[in-house]
C-alpha cells in the first residue's frame, strides 16, 4: 500500500483518502468515538407502500445529521397485485450492497493510486417465493444467492482491479451484513 | 496489588521467562555479553513443544533454515522438516551446548515491577531482577470466538493445544474451524481417519511448498521478505494479524491447500460466524476469502520471479508456475444443525495469543495485548520475544529468534549499563 500524498495529485477518484486515514488513526486512539448508530424511520402509507427517511445518526460522540433528509419509497410490483410506488425492500438491500462495494472500490483505488474511469455493477439476488409465501418451510425467505458483476475501467491491470474488488468486499459493511448473521430485536412500543 | 514483602530468595541481573528456542537464543546473546541471567522454565527445556503439540506436527521450515545463534542443523537431510521430537532434541542439545542457566519446574506465578526492577514469584521460590525477558511463547492461550461457548455440551471441543491425534476424537463428523497451517493439517489427518470433516475457512494465506523446484522458504528468505522489519511495513498491526501460511512439512515436500483437501472429500464452508440455537452459521463470504488468497499468492510468486530474474538465478530452478485457482463450491453451506448428529466434535484451529496473566504491570492495551515497540515493552527493562512479527516477518520462526535476540540484548545491555538507550528501531 502506498500512502497517497497531496503532491502525487494526479489520481483523483474524488475520495479524500487523507481524511479517512486520519480518521482511522484518530479512532484507533479514541475507540469510543468510533461507536456509530445509524438510523432510519419509516411510515406505512397504504397497501405495501412504505416511506422511509434517513437524516440523523450518531457518531464521534455526538448527534450527527445528513445535509438533508433522504426519503425512500418501498413497495411491491404490480405482479404482486401492488401499486409499485417504489423499489421492493429486497432491491433496497441490493442498492445498499452496490453503493457500499462501489464506494469501497473508489476508496481503495484512491489509496492505491489507481485512476478509475468508470465503475458499473449489476447486482442480482435469487429468491424462491416458496419461502415468503409459506409454501415450503425448507425454503428461506431471503436471498439464496447474490451475484454481483462489476465492470471497471481503470488505469490498472486486471489483477489490480480484481484486488480492488476483493479488498472492497473485505472492508464493506453491507457485504458483512449480508454474509454474516446479526442479532436483531424487533419490539412494539 | 501490594508491594511484595521481604527480600527475594535469589536474584539475577536478567530473568528470562521460558526456556524454549527464543529464551535460549536470548540466553546465548546475554552470555556473549557476560550478563548474568537465569531462565525460569515451568517444565523442561522446550516445554511447549514437549507438551502442547499434536503428534504428527513437523516444522514448516526446512532443516537447513532451522538454526539458533551459533548452532545449526548438522544432519543428513537439510531439506527435511523436523518432527516435534527432533526439534525438542535440537533445543535440548542447544541448551547444553550454550550451558544455559535454566531453572526447571519453576512455573511463574506472578511478576511485579519494583523500584529496582522486577520481582518474580515462582513455584520454586522468588527472584528479583533488574530486567526481564518474556520468552514464554506466542501460543499460550487459544483464541476462541465468543460463540464457542454456545456450542451444545454434547459436542466435544478441542483446540490445537490439546489435540494429539484423530483417535482422541469421538467417531462421527468433525467441524474444523480455521484454515491456516494447523487447520489444514488437522482437517486432513482427521478426515483420513474416517471422520468426515467440514472446514470453516476465513482469511488465509496460500503458499506452495515447492516453487520452481525449491522450498518456498528458500524464496521467502532470498527475496528478503522474511527480514522485512516492523518499521518497514506500513501497517504493523495488520501485518501481525496475518495468518500463518498454509504449509505442511512432509518427507515428500508436498503442498497442502484447499483444493487438495477438497479432492480428499473435505467440505469447505465460510468463516465460522456464530451459533444460533442449535445451528452453527457460516459466512457467505467464502469466495472472496479464496479469491484474495489466490491473488496474494500470485503476487508473492510475481515477487519471487522478479527476484530470481534480477539475481540471475537460472541454474537448477524450474520454470515459472502458476497454480489452479481455489475451487469454491457454487453454494457453500451456510449452516449446520448441531443436533442432527452430523458432527460429534469441533476442533478450533483459530490461532493463539501469548498468555501473560501472571504479569502484573500496566503494559497491556485495552484488548489485553502487550504494548511493545519491536519487543521493547512499555515498562523499563522489560522485553518480549517470539511474537508474530515482533521485529521481523520471521520473528515467530525458530530461525527468527537470533536477530531479534541480538537486537534486544543490545538494548538490554544499554539499559543495565545506564547508558543512553537506543530507540527500539535503531537496535
Amino acid at each position: 500500500m502506498n500512502m497517497p500524498t497531496k503532491t502525487t495529485g494526479s489520481i483523483d477518484n474524488g475520495v479524500n483518502v487523507e481524511a479517512l486515514l486520519g480518521a482511522r488513526e484518530a479512532l484507533t486512539e479514541a475507540p469510543e468515538a468510533a461507536q456509530f448508530r445509524w438510523k432510519a424511520s419509516s411510515r406505512w402509507m397504504r397497501g405495501t407502500h412504505t416511506r422511509s427517511a434517513c437524516q440523523g445518526f450518531f457518531g464521534l460522540g455526538e448527534a450527527q445529521s445528513h445535509r438533508t433528509e433522504f426519503t425512500f419509497d418501498t413497495d411491491h410490483p404490480e405482479v404482486f397485485a401492488s401499486e409499485d410506488k417504489g423499489a421492493t425492500p429486497v432491491e433496497m438491500v441490493l442498492v445498499g450492497l452496490a453503493g457500499c462495494l462501489t464506494a469501497g472500490i473508489a476508496t481503495v483505488a484512491q489509496n492505491r493510486e489507481i485512476q478509475l474511469k468508470s465503475v458499473t455493477a449489476v447486482i442480482e439476488g435469487s429468491m424462491d417465493l416458496a419461502g415468503i409465501l409459506g409454501i415450503d418451510g425448507d425454503v428461506r425467505n431471503g436471498f439464496e444467492d447474490v451475484q454481483v458483476t462489476f465492470e471497471v475501467d481503470a488505469d490498472a491491470t486486471r489483477e489490480e482491479i480484481e484486488a480492488l474488488v476483493a479488498q472492497s468486499q473485505k472492508r464493506s459493511a453491507v457485504y458483512d451484513i449480508v454474509t454474516n448473521p446479526t442479532n436483531i430485536t424487533v419490539q412494539v412500543k | 496489588m501490594g508491594v511484595p514483602h521481604g527480600k527475594a530468595d535469589r536474584s539475577a541481573s536478567v530473568i528470562i521467562i521460558g526456556a524454549g528456542h527464543a529464551g535460549l537464543a536470548m540466553s546465548r546473546c546475554l552470555s556473549e555479553r557476560s550478563i548474568d541471567h537465569v531462565l525460569l522454565e515451568r517444565g523442561e527445556v522446550g516445554n511447549s513443544w514437549r507438551q502442547e503439540r499434536w503428534d504428527s506436527l513437523r516444522l514448516l521450515t526446512p532443516n537447513w533454515l532451522t538454526r539458533l545463534p551459533g548452532f545449526r542443523y548438522q544432519g543428513s537431510d537439510p531439506d527435511g522438516f523436523m518432527s516435534v521430537a527432533e526439534l525438542v532434541a535440537f533445543i535440548d542439545t542447544y541448551a547444553g551446548k550454550i550451558d544455559a542457566p535454566v531453572e526447571t519446574g519453576a512455573t511463574v506465578r506472578s511478576v511485579i515491577p519494583t523500584s529496582a526492577g522486577y520481582r518474580i514469584e515462582t513455584a520454586r521460590g522468588s527472584w528479583s531482577s533488574k530486567a526481564l525477558v518474556l520468552a514464554s511463547g506466542a501460543f499460550g492461550a487459544p483464541n476462541l470466538p465468543a460463540a464457542a461457548e454456545a456450542i451444545p455440551a454434547g459436542i466435544r471441543q478441542f483446540t490445537a493445544k490439546d489435540y494429539r491425534n484423530p483417535a482422541q476424537l469421538p467417531e462421527g463428523g468433525v467441524l474444523v474451524v480455521g484454515a491456516s497451517a494447523t487447520g489444514l493439517q488437522l482437517a486432513e489427518e482427521i478426515h483420513r481417519s474416517g471422520r468426515p470433516v467440514t472446514m470453516a475457512v476465513g482469511e488465509h494465506v496460500r503458499m506452495p511448498r515447492l516453487y520452481r523446484g525449491l522450498d518456498i522458504q528458500y524464496w521467502l528468505n532470498g527475496t528478503g521478505l522474511l527480514d522485512e522489519t516492523w518499521r518497514q511495513v506500513d501497517d504493523i498491526v495488520r501485518a501481525r494479524r496475518v495468518p500463518s501460511p498454509q504449509l505442511v512439512g512432509t518427507p515428500e515436500r508436498r503442498s497442502l491447500d484447499l483444493n487438495a483437501l477438497t479432492d480428499q472429500g473435505v467440505v469447505i464452508v465460510g468463516r465460522f460466524a456464530g451459533v444460533a440455537g442449535r445451528k452453527v452459521q457460516f459466512s457467505g463470504g467464502l469466495r472472496n476469502h479464496c479469491v484474495m488468497a489466490d491473488l496474494k499468492q500470485t503476487r508473492l510468486l510475481d515477487t519471487v520471479d522478479a527476484y530470481a530474474r534480477d539475481a540471475g538465478l537460472t541454474l537448477g530452478i524450474g520454470a515459472v508456475e502458476r497454480f489452479e485457482a481455489t475451487r469454491v463450491p457454487s453454494s457453500p453451506r451456510l449452516e449446520m444443525d448441531l443436533g442432527s448428529g452430523e458432527i460429534a466434535s469441533v476442533v478450533w484451529a483459530t490461532g493463539f495469543r501469548p498468555d501473560y496473566h501472571w504479569l502484573k504491570a500496566p503494559v497491556f492495551d485495552r484488548r489485553g495485548r502487550l504494548r511493545h515497540e519491536g519487543g521493547v515493552v512499555a515498562a523499563p527493562g522489560l522485553y518480549a520475544l517470539g511474537h508474530t512479527f515482533l521485529r521481523r516477518r520471521k520473528s515467530s520462526f525458530i530461525h527468527g529468534a537470533e536477530d531479534d535476540a541480538r537486537d534486544l540484548s543490545s538494548h538490554l545491555a544499554c539499559y543495565l549499563a545506564g547508558t543512553r538507550m537506543p530507540l527500539a528501531e535503531a537496535v
